[in-house]
């Protein structure tokens, strides 16, 4: 270290594979999620939930259920006359001493409803307008659309969509709390299924007149939440004041069709689009309207970002809300992108095969004329370097041909999408502790959704001390240590890699003012490397000599973020490809092979980035062929919130995945930038583009399930 | 899925929406409206006297005879969960679709969701906690983590559990054979790429 500055350079650790720290726990069942903590005197805690999708609650009596032998205790989420919104919504929750017994006391509520009139079909603008359930949200034009496409070399028409899905999460939403009346300890102790350790507190806190310092907060580890884990829940505050009330600790899991249905969903979109481009493809004018739901809000996806990734000259963009009866929505790993994605990308390849066009090259002469939207403004450079590793990695330039061409019944194609993302640091702050000993550890109350996170901090701490990653401890998942962000928003890598980075070089410069007073040599210019500390390449003492400098006191500092000082940064880029092969006779769509080039600045673990990279993949792969909530027109129910039903890819089912992480020295020298959201937002767009260009005829809504691919088949034939 | 199928062949077809787990549990409020289920859930309407009262129930698991009072209706995923503290099989789907729940019974990967404890009194029962002594981990286990087949994690142990019951039967398995084999367990995360590149580095080595 030649003086001191902040930032990635001169590690040992940055960039280099890293195995996660907590792999062995997790892969071994060591590891305690919310839904397995377990201790002596725990009551467990079920649901009764509302069996239709509009309807008043005319009866609900409880008594039969406090009756049974075992059964503790009844919440009442609703009561007599309370109105319900959906199939799914929560009514009331028995806690028992065995989840069995919990379940009798569920079947022995009586319950009854006056049921009312539902409306859930999401494609349906038209009946959705005649019972008044629109909401017009974006109405807004630049230029002049209808005028440039008149004069248009080529103008493409389509109707496109995207289905509803599900967060499905492994460990379903839910928390064990306990309630304790006495003691030292805090009042509450919520073991909390949550993306937000630092922020759901208050939350427990309120309502039951407490301070948010009454309240502990513990999440070491979380079976997924993909942006629909940030709140305590009024299930969390149901299994608090069960605990209240029973004297008991209580756990509240919500079971596999409530998950589905009531803890958040990704909003459906569909829209028609017209876009025009001229004879070098140029695209000058874009019109779209689009319309879905989210659930009794009435929103749908956002207009303000259509098109995606691009904006051109003439543009016209309208998008209808629709109120439905359905479950209400929450993020969705990288919240409208993937829908926007999915129709505006699919426009855009429609567009080229108008053009006659590889629609590769249709991307590259409207990112070098510039015609990308403010985000993307300065990815131009980025775009065209990834698409050229893509075109490369997939041999598209082999694959790719005229769609439609080629013989049956199983005819092959390739398709391309790509995408943006924000990614910039959360704010956090973080408490670094050195030892005498030499140990160093570091406190904040961040998580780990499985990105990697408890590793990503090790790793910071360690390069930086100059440590071997088994000198530090990682401490995370409470709300006692200093206050880090939510996980949501690809924000996290930086969020917690920056003030770790600051906090770790505080101490470590501190601990070289020591040694340069001991040893004689100037303290700015030193290095932590190996154990030792270095002077110009020569050896002045080890660590624990240094550390031990420090008396008997524990060094302590802090560090927080984020800050302009290069170590984060925001936005990326991103291209991805798909390789298919669909049976024109069974309408199955298999993929061959996935390529996805990826940017995210400055990579300090490798391995788990890749992860994220084939994990984006693999859930894309989901949403785009199998995946979808299925809601019944008749009954209002989502009839396939099960794992039976709701289809998601198996191992064989993911083809060959190739993740190329690019990062060239302008992206190294960028800083972090998060990575959680970019990967799974084009892989829909190009996993439908590739259907494209082996049928010649567009599967217009995603998933591309056999049906709507043999149904497309046929309207093409007709 | 050659375990799995094996296992599907004692047990009703997981496709009904109706299993003996739901004969015996009534589960009517969980069940979707099809009309399959609503013809099951009437069926328990007409049964809904479920046979209770703790009774000694004795496993062997992991090497160890442990006598519980349990209910006859107690599933076996319920009984290593609550009971034994054994939380490595995890409770996802609860209807023999996911495999977050596999343990090996006398060496079969088996969804402890859909069998009864008292069924395999008698059967040797084996969970992920088996596959790792103090920090000495099965093979499987550290292939888990050297090619990063994980993130939230939570489909990871029963997906350890298949694995290394698939590999102990077909220690040479080829790549189709692996992504058969291993079809019964389901992840969301996406960390597919490195569990049949654990597989199949393993498999190469005869399944060590």
């Amino acid at each position: 270290m030649s003086g001191r500055v902040v930032n990635w350079r001169n590690s040992g650790l940055i960039g280099e594979d890293t195995q996660r720290l907590d792999g062995h726990d997790k892969a071994s069942g060591f590891a305690k999620y919310t839904y397995d903590i377990n201790p002596e005197g725990t009551l467990y805690a079920k649901l009764l939930t509302c069996t239709h999708a509009k309807a008043k609650i005319t009866r609900l009596d409880v008594e039969s259920a406090k009756a049974i032998k075992g059964v503790h205790t009844v919440y009442l989420f609703k009561k007599e006359g309370d109105e319900c919104n959906w199939d799914g919504e929560l009514v009331a929750a028995v806690a028992a001493e065995t989840a069995d017994i919990a379940e009798d006391g569920v079947r022995a509520i009586k319950v009854s409803y006056e049921v009312g009139k539902h409306f859930v079909d999401e494609d349906d603008l038209e009946g959705a307008a005649a019972a008044e359930r629109t909401k017009d949200l974006v109405d807004k034009t630049d230029g002049d659309p209808d005028a440039a496409i008149k004069g248009a070399a080529a103008v493409h028409e389509g109707y496109y969509g995207i289905a509803t899905i599900s967060h499905m999460c492994l460990e379903p939403h839910g928390a064990h709390v306990k309630w304790n009346e006495g003691g030292d300890g805090p009042k509450v102790v919520a073991h909390h299924s949550t993306q937000a350790v630092s922020t759901t507190g208050p939350q427990f806190a309120q309502g039951f007149g407490l301070d948010a310092s009454d309240v502990r907060v513990i999440c070491n580890y979380i079976g997924g939440g993909f942006g629909s884990k940030f709140a305590a829940d009024v299930w969390g505050l149901a299994a608090t004041q069960m605990s209240k009330d029973t004297g008991r600790p209580v756990r509240l899991m919500l079971d596999r069709a409530t998950e589905l249905k009531t803890p958040g969903t990704r909003p459906s979109g569909f829209g028609k689009v017209t876009v025009a481009a001229d004879e070098d493809g140029k695209i000058i004018a874009w019109k779209s309207h689009h319309w879905g739901t989210n659930g009794p809000q009435g929103g749908t996806i956002d207009g303000n970002q259509m098109p995606y990734v691009f904006s051109f000259e003439n543009q016209a963009v309208k998008s209808t809300g629709i109120k439905t009866d359905c479950g209400p929505n929450r993020a969705w790993r990288a919240p409208n992108h993937p829908q926007l994605c999915a129709i505006t990308d699919a426009a855009l390849t429609d567009l080229a095969a108008k053009l006659d066009m590889d629609p590769v090259e249709l991307y590259r002469v409207n990112i070098e004329e510039g015609a990308v939207d403010r985000f993307a403004k300065n990815k131009v450079s980025v775009y065209q370097a990834e698409l050229d590793r893509a075109v490369e990695l997939m041999e598209w330039d082999d694959k790719w041909h005229t769609p439609g061409e080629g013989d049956g019944p199983v005819k092959k194609g390739v398709g391309v999408a790509l995408h943006r993302w924000g990614g910039r640091a959360g704010a956090s702050t973080c408490t670094v502790k050195v030892h005498p000993d030499g140990g160093a550890e570091v406190f904040l109350g961040s998580q780990d959704l499985g990105t990697g996170t408890r590793t990503v901090i090790a790793m910071v701490l360690a390069d930086t001390l100059g440590l071997p990653l088994d000198r530090v401890k990682v401490h995370i998942g409470s709300n006692a240590y200093p206050q880090a962000n939510p996980s949501g928003g690809s924000i996290t890598v930086g969020g917690v890699s920056g003030p770790v980075r600051r906090a770790a070089l505080d101490a470590l410069w501190q601990i070289c003012d020591k040694v340069a007073a001991k040893y004689g040599v100037p303290g700015d210019d030193l290095d932590a490397f190996g154990g030792r500390i270095w002077h110009d390449h020569k050896e002045v003492c080890t660590w624990d000599d240094a550390c031990r400098l420090l008396g008997t006191m524990t060094l302590e500092t802090s560090g927080r973020g984020p800050e302009n000082d290069g170590l984060t940064d925001q936005l990326v880029g991103g291209v991805q490809m798909a390789d298919v092969s669909v049976d024109t006779e069974t309408g199955i769509v298999t993929i061959n092979k996935m390529v996805a080039v990826q940017d995210c600045g400055t990579i300090i673990n490798p391995m788990t980035a890749r992860s994220q990279v084939y994990g984006g993949l693999i859930m894309g792969i989901a949403y785009a062929l199998s995946e979808e909530r299925i809601m019944d027109n008749q009954t209002g129910r989502y009839i396939n919130a099960d794992l039976e039903n709701y289809k998601l890819p198996r191992i064989g089912d993911i083809g060959e995945l190739v993740v190329d992480m690019y990062q060239p020295e302008s992206e190294f020298a960028r800083g972090v930038v998060g990575l959680g959201e970019p990967p799974v937002i084009s892989t829909g767009a190009a996993i439908s583009n590739a259907v494209f260009n082996a049928l010649g005829v567009r599967v217009p809504v995603l998933p591309l399930t056999p049906k709507r691919v043999l149904d497309a088949l046929a309207a093409a034939k007709a | 899925m050659r375990e799995h199928d094996q296992q599907r062949s004692d047990q009703p077809a997981s496709g009904s929406g109706f299993n003996r787990r739901d004969f015996l549990k009534g589960s009517g409020a969980a069940v979707a409206a099809t009309a399959l289920v609503n013809e099951a859930t009437e069926a328990q309407a007409q049964d809904n006297k479920v046979a209770s009262g703790p009774v000694d129930v004795t496993l062997n698991v992991n090497g160890k005879q442990q006598t519980l009072k349990l209910e006859p209706r107690t599933t076996l995923l319920d009984a290593l969960r609550d009971e034994l503290n054994l939380t490595g099989c995890k409770d996802v789907c609860d209807t023999t679709n996911c495999g977050a729940c596999t343990v090996m019974i006398d060496g079969k990967a088996t969804y402890a969701c859909t069998r009864l404890a008292v069924e395999v009194q008698g059967r040797e029962v084996k969970t992920v906690e088996s596959l790792r002594q103090g920090d000495s981990c099965d093979e499987v286990i550290d292939g888990f983590v050297k090619h990063d087949a994980l993130q939230c994690g939570f489909c990871t142990p029963g997906f350890v559990v298949a694995t290394r019951a698939f590999l102990d039967r077909n220690p040479g398995a080829t790549l189709e054979e692996i992504q058969k084999g291993l079809g019964g367990n389901l992840c969301r995360c996406g960390t597919y790429n490195g569990i049949t590149a654990c597989a199949l580095e393993l498999a190469k080595k005869g399944g060590a």
